[in-house]
């Protein structure tokens, strides 16, 4: 099993969401994230989708996702070709006494404090999900009392984008 | 050029630009509004069922006779709900279809309102497409899609449930001269270099076939088919779905692969060095156990839907496009290949096939008891019938002998539920079918079991005037259960038994005779085999009302050839406990 990243231009109807997902679901595969948003177009949405599973199974899935009505174009996002950033909301216990190092250890992540309370701070850092694993390591031993993800955003690096005619979709490459 | 009117009326108008002339279906709350114009239309016949399964399943074998999208309407809740079997059953053997279900007013929906179910969510995984509508406005370009998307690429089921107060507001009338789906381009144009690739492989093999499936009979390519054949030398076999596609008089046809296929088709698949698959999809019940199959072929293989490649079993030459296209294309880049003296020899393999058919033709034996062979009925019925009409069976044994037994010579005279095998499909089927191609003859083909599933459309039937005729092949059982009970279960007939047929009891129940004739048909019995004939020639002379006969058969008979469950085509059994011998070279 491998993790794999595709970006999927819908366009933004109703029940989208449900189809992509519902194909997802029905073999078993666990999502891992899911983003969705709208884009540079009106009525054009873009997910993103984390999985895990293997080549041949995902292959499929995809060439099931493609043929969804309202799908338009599906990219395998390779790690080493795009940028790929996740944003992180953490609400960790900091007193007086603990509060310099929990922001101490906020500030080494580039993180940025949200919101502060007399026992607790939020917490907001974005970057790769390497990263963000590594503050919530750090963060850990101060007592993480609630934490959420956005799920994983990619776009491909180069001046290309996924709309462009030339970029290789999924479909074509299988 | 616009014009004011009810949603209701938009619809049915917009019917009739898609072209609709029948509608079958039962009207209720949510989409009684559409009943009111539908009433005035003229060019709309709407053919009222009694169940909505019924009028799903005829809008299939409306579809099947005609190809076009047989069109099917429900109210919401439980009528959406009872065409959920046939819009899988459409679904899994890709027969254009639209189904219109009302739903209730946009204000209720969401809130548990009567009659309300989310026929969108439980449909998707089983259409094409889906929609809710709740604007009027919306009306005339959603059918418009529905039609194109139903009809068009790998064809399949689109349901468009509208909500009432969408029927029952005012709207501007304007249908729509152009779609646009970007998220929708079938790819039907095949790539010229795979094309070429294939005739190649095709020239260079030993052992090559032609697996021909049901895409082939969407795309209408029997002609084209007919032409590679014999310009190439290949033997063919044709698959539950696509029987017919194909003569079976053509001395190229192997029959039918798969768990009931002959020995020879089979056979030819096992043995292999190349499979050419038009339209077809690698099913479990071709296959057997999967990585036993064909494991000497590489596969060129064609369809319209990109995911069907490679899903089952590797394509070495994957080629997408319609399959008419696909085979045009192959006929040319083989005549070019043997205009440069490339051709294959096939004459060592025909020989090892030809001792196949010889020693392992389809057969049956007759009970010793005088008890009616459902075999034999099935074979005189094709051979007294002929090839012109179209037979429509249900699923189980009898659906297995009707794919054997029955001569096909034309395609689309044999219409099944394939995929989904869905009981109770024939009665239905046939009188979509019969709708479809008034001239043709129709007969349905169906078990007891099957037939008890869906016999009150034989209602419909009467009252609209769609003389079908069915041969129930009636051996008191659920048969193809009743078989696996016997080979895998030692025997122990575990609610198998529907005493529909006298077996040690004295009573029939029901009757289908006297069913039968309640419901305004003729009811004939047939249960000795010196009557097959004359009960056949009986019900092809009656022709304004439908018939049954009820043929009542040995209930041991089974289903031969047979792969067991989960093992290899290579462990065909041709009769219980008897393989073919595969290499005697004799």
């Amino acid at each position: 099993m491998s993790q794999h990243t595709l970006s999927v231009l819908v366009e933004d109807t109703p029940g989208i969401l449900a189809r992509a997902s519902a194909l997802f679901s029905r073999r078993g595969f666990n999502i891992h994230s899911l983003s969705v948003s709208t884009t540079e177009y009106e009525g054009l949405s873009r997910m993103t989708i984390v999985v895990n599973c293997d080549r041949h199974p995902l292959e499929q899935v995809t060439k099931q996702l493609n043929k969804l009505v309202n799908v338009i174009k599906i990219v395998e996002m390779d790690s080493d070709a795009s940028v790929r950033r996740e944003l992180l909301l953490a609400k960790v216990k900091a007193d007086a006494g603990s509060r310099p190092h929990v922001i101490q250890t906020a500030e080494l992540f580039r993180a940025a404090v949200v919101d502060v309370s007399p026992d607790m701070v939020v917490i907001e850092a974005t970057g790769k999900p390497e990263k963000l694993e590594a503050l919530i390591r750090n963060l850990e031993p101060f007592g993480i009392k609630e934490l959420v993800k956005s799920g994983l955003v990619a776009l491909g690096r180069g001046p290309r984008s996924i709309t462009d005619r030339s970029l290789r979709s999924v479909e074509r490459s299988a | 050029m616009t014009e004011q009117m009810t949603g209701a009326q938009s619809l049915i108008r917009s019917l009739e630009h898609a072209g609709v002339d029948v509608v079958f279906g039962i009207p209720g709350g949510a989409i009684l509004p559409a009943y009111d114009p539908l009433y005035d239309s003229a060019r709309v016949r709407h053919i009222l069922m009694r169940h909505e399964q019924g009028a799903g399943h005829a809008a299939e074998g409306y579809a099947y006779a005609t190809g076009r999208p047989g069109v099917c309407m429900a109210t919401s809740g439980p009528g959406a709900t009872n065409l959920v079997t046939p819009l899988a059953d459409a679904h899994m053997d890709s027969v254009p279809m639209v189904a219109i279900t009302g739903q209730v007013a946009s204000p209720a929906i969401g809130t548990d309102a009567f009659q309300e179910a989310d026929i969108c969510g439980i449909t998707m995984p089983i259409t094409k497409h889906n929609y809710l509508v709740r604007d009027p406005a919306e009306i005339p370009r959603t059918i418009a899609e529905a039609f194109h998307i139903a009809s068009t690429g790998r064809p399949g089921p689109v349901l468009v449930d509208i909500a009432k107060d969408a029927l029952q507001r005012q709207t501007e009338f304007a249908w729509p001269h152009r779609l646009d789906m970007p998220g929708y381009r079938p790819v039907t144009k095949p790539h010229g270099k795979q094309v070429r690739e294939a005739a190649r492989m095709i020239a260079e093999a030993r052992r090559p076939v032609l697996y021909v499936g049901g895409g082939v009979l969407r795309s209408g390519a029997a002609q084209e088919l007919r032409v590679l054949a014999e310009l190439t030398g290949l033997p063919v076999v044709t698959t539950l779905m696509a029987r017919g596609i194909f003569p079976d008089s053509h001395p190229q046809h192997l029959g039918m692969p798969g768990m009931h296929g002959s020995v020879t088709a089979v056979g030819s698949l096992q043995k292999a060095d190349l499979i050419v698959a038009l339209g077809a999809r690698f099913d479990d019940r071709v296959t057997g156990k999967l990585d036993s199959f064909a494991p000497d072929a590489k596969i060129v293989h064609a369809d319209i839907d990109p995911a069907e490649i490679s899903k089952n079993r590797h394509a070495d030459v994957p080629i997408v496009g319609d399959c008419r296209e696909v085979i045009a294309d192959l006929v040319v880049a083989v005549r070019n290949d043997q205009a440069e003296g490339r051709h294959g020899d096939y004459a060592a393999w025909w020989a090892q096939l030809d001792r196949l058919r010889e020693v392992y033709p389809l057969g049956y034996e007759e009970a010793d008891d005088g008890s009616l062979s459902p075999q034999r009925v099935i074979q005189r019925l094709g051979e007294i019938v002929g090839p012109d009409a179209a037979y429509v069976a249900g699923v189980g044994q009898h659906q297995m002998w009707a794919a054997q037994f029955i001569g096909y010579e034309n395609p689309g005279t044999f219409i099944n539920s394939g995929g989904l095998g869905t009981m109770g499909f024939s009665v239905p089927a046939a009188l979509g079918a019969k709708v479809g191609n008034p001239d043709r003859t129709v007969w349905a083909v169906d078990g007891d079991g099957c037939f008890q599933m869906t016999n009150q459309e034989l209602a419909t039937c009467a009252v609209e005037g769609i003389p079908i005729k069915v041969a129930v092949i009636n051996n008191g059982n659920l048969g193809m259960v009743r078989q696996w009970q016997t080979l895998f279960y030692e025997g122990r007939y575990s609610n198998t038994n529907l005493q529909t047929a006298p077996m040690d009891e004295k009573v029939r129940i029901p009757d289908f005779v006297r069913l039968a004739e309640a419901y305004g048909c003729v009811g004939l019995r047939c249960d000795r085999t010196e009557d097959i004939d004359a009960t056949i020639e009986k019900a092809m002379a009656v022709d304004d009302a439908p018939v049954v006969i009820d043929f009542s058969v040995n209930h041991d008979a089974m289903v031969w050839p047979m792969v067991g469950p989960g093992i290899s085509n290579d462990n065909i059994q041709y009769a219980r406990d008897m393989a073919p011998d595969w290499d005697d070279e004799d």
